[in-house]
C-alpha cells in the first residue's frame, strides 16, 4: 500500500479547499468524500454571502465550481465512507469501505450533521413526514400545514423556501428570542405565511400508530400550558452536531465533540489537521470553513516539509 | 446516468416489475431535485451490480409517479424500499453506507 502524502476526509467548501491547496503544492491530495458528499451546502438553496458572487450562487453549483477547481490541479477525489482511522502511529491509516489508504498527513473535514430533537416519535416518523431536508422533501407537502423546529439561520432559511409549497409554516422555537441573523429574520417575518409558536418545546410528534405526520403537541416553556397544533410534516433544523465520532479516544475534543484544534489548523496528533465545522461551533459559515481548509492545507505541506514554524514561508 | 442493472419503476409498471417479481425488489425513491439522492446513486448502481440475478434493483421518480409514492407513504427522499413477495420487508430512509445496505439486503436473499 503505498503512502500518500495528503488524505482528506470531507468534501464540503474545507475539504475541497484543503484539496485545491495541497494539490497546488504538488502534494498529490487524495479526497474520500465520504457519505454527505459536497458537504451542508448541497442541500441549500441560494447562498448569497459566499464573496465573489454578487448576485448569489446555488450552494450545489458552488460544490460543483470547488470541486472541478481542486480536480483541475490534480486532487483526487473518490467515493466513499470512512469507517475507521488509526492516528497513532505513522503512516496513518484510513480505512474506507472496502479500501485501506496510508498517509503521512490527514486533514479531517468530516464537518456537522443535523442534529435531532431526540424524541422516539420524530425517530419513526423519519421520511414519513419528518425531514431535515426541506430541498429534498417540501416537494411533498404542497398545500399542507407544516412546521419548522429551530431558530436560527438554517430554520429561518428553511421556513422562507417552504412557503414554496405549504400553505402555512408554523416556526417554532424554545427561547423568545431567535439565533438568526437579522436579515435572515426579517425575510421569515415579512412573509404572510409564516406563523410563530416562541418560547415553545416539541413534546411529541404524532402519529406514531398511524406511521404518519398529524401534528405536535407544543408545550410553552413559561406558562407550562400545552397545545396540539395539527401538521402534516415537520422539518427539524436546530442545528448540527459534529461528525467526529470516527476519533474519539484519537484526538482531543471538547464536550460536545468538535475537535480541539491549536496554532492553525493542528490537532492534538501532529500531522492530523482539522478544517471547517467539524472543529467550529462559532462561524460555520462557507468561507469561514474554505478558509481553515486553507489553513489545514498549509499547515500539511510545511509538516511535511519539515519547515520549523518560524522560518515557514507561506 | 443509471448503471446498466438499474430498471426504472413507475406507475404504470410497479405492479408488473415490483410487485409480481419472483425476486426481491430494491427501489430507490428520488427526484432530480434531491441532492442526497444523487449521492445515493452510485451505491445503488454498485448494489445493483453485485445483485444481480438476486435481487431487482430499479429507480422510481417521486415527481412522476405520485401514486406509487404515496400508496407507500413516501415523504421524504431518498427512500429505499424492498419488497418481496410483493410486501415491503425493509425501508430505509435517507444516506446509508454501502456495506449497511447489503447487511439489510442480505436478510431476504
Amino acid at each position: 500500500m503505498p503512502t500518500r502524502n495528503v488524505v482528506i476526509i470531507g468534501s464540503g467548501p474545507a475539504g475541497l479547499t484543503a484539496a485545491l491547496y495541497t494539490a497546488r503544492a504538488n502534494l498529490n491530495p487524495l479526497v474520500i468524500e465520504g457519505l454527505e458528499s459536497g458537504g451542508q451546502l448541497m442541500l441549500t438553496t441560494m447562498v448569497e454571502n459566499f464573496p465573489g458572487f454578487r448576485d448569489g450562487i446555488m450552494g450545489p453549483d458552488l460544490m460543483a465550481e470547488m470541486r472541478s477547481q481542486a480536480q483541475r490541479f490534480g486532487a483526487e477525489i473518490i467515493q466513499g465512507h470512512v469507517s475507521q482511522v488509526q492516528l497513532c502511529e505513522e503512516p496513518f491509516k484510513i480505512k474506507a469501505d472496502d479500501a485501506e489508504y496510508a498517509a503521512r498527513t490527514v486533514i479531517i473535514a468530516t464537518g456537522a450533521s443535523a442534529k435531532l430533537l431526540g424524541l422516539p416519535s420524530e425517530r419513526t416518523l423519519m421520511g414519513h413526514g419528518v425531514s431535515t431536508c426541506a430541498t429534498c422533501d417540501g416537494f411533498f407537502f404542497r398545500g399542507h400545514d407544516i412546521a419548522v423546529v429551530g431558530g436560527g439561520d438554517s430554520a429561518m432559511e428553511e421556513a422562507v423556501y417552504l412557503t414554496r409549497f405549504a400553505s402555512k409554516v408554523t416556526v417554532v422555537h424554545r427561547r423568545e428570542t431567535l439565533r438568526a441573523s437579522k436579515i435572515m429574520q426579517d425575510k421569515a417575518r415579512a412573509n404572510a405565511k409564516i406563523a410563530w409558536e416562541l418560547d415553545s418545546e416539541v413534546e411529541h410528534i404524532n402519529d406514531t400508530g398511524k406511521g404518519e405526520v398529524t401534528g405536535m403537541t407544543l408545550r410553552n416553556n413559561k406558562t407550562g400550558v400545552k397545545k396540539e397544533i395539527p401538521v402534516s410534516g415537520v422539518f427539524v433544523a436546530i442545528g448540527h452536531t459534529p461528525n467526529t465520532s470516527l476519533f474519539r479516544g484519537q484526538l482531543e475534543m471538547d464536550q460536545n465533540g468538535y475537535l480541539i484544534t491549536h496554532d492553525g489548523a493542528k490537532t492534538s496528533v501532529p500531522g492530523v489537521f482539522a478544517c471547517g465545522d467539524v472543529q467550529d461551533h462559532i462561524y460555520r459559515q462557507a468561507i469561514t470553513a474554505a478558509g481553515s481548509g486553507c489553513m489545514a492545507a498549509i499547515d500539511a505541506e510545511h509538516y511535511i516539509d519539515n519547515i520549523p514554524e518560524h522560518l515557514a514561508a507561506v | 446516468m443509471a448503471g446498466d442493472n438499474v430498471q426504472t419503476f413507475t406507475d404504470g409498471n410497479f405492479e408488473e416489475t415490483v410487485l409480481k417479481n419472483g425476486v426481491p425488489v430494491l427501489v430507490d425513491f428520488w427526484a432530480e431535485w434531491c441532492g442526497p439522492c444523487k449521492r445515493l446513486a452510485p451505491t445503488v448502481d454498485a448494489l445493483a451490480s453485485e445483485y444481480a440475478g438476486k435481487v431487482a434493483v430499479g429507480k422510481l421518480n417521486v415527481d412522476e409517479n405520485p401514486t406509487v409514492s404515496f400508496k407507500y407513504q413516501v415523504r421524504g427522499i431518498p427512500t429505499l424500499l424492498l419488497f418481496k413477495g410483493g410486501q415491503v420487508v425493509e425501508s430505509i430512509v435517507g444516506l446509508a453506507p454501502k456495506d449497511d445496505l447489503k447487511k439489510v439486503i442480505d436478510k431476504h436473499v
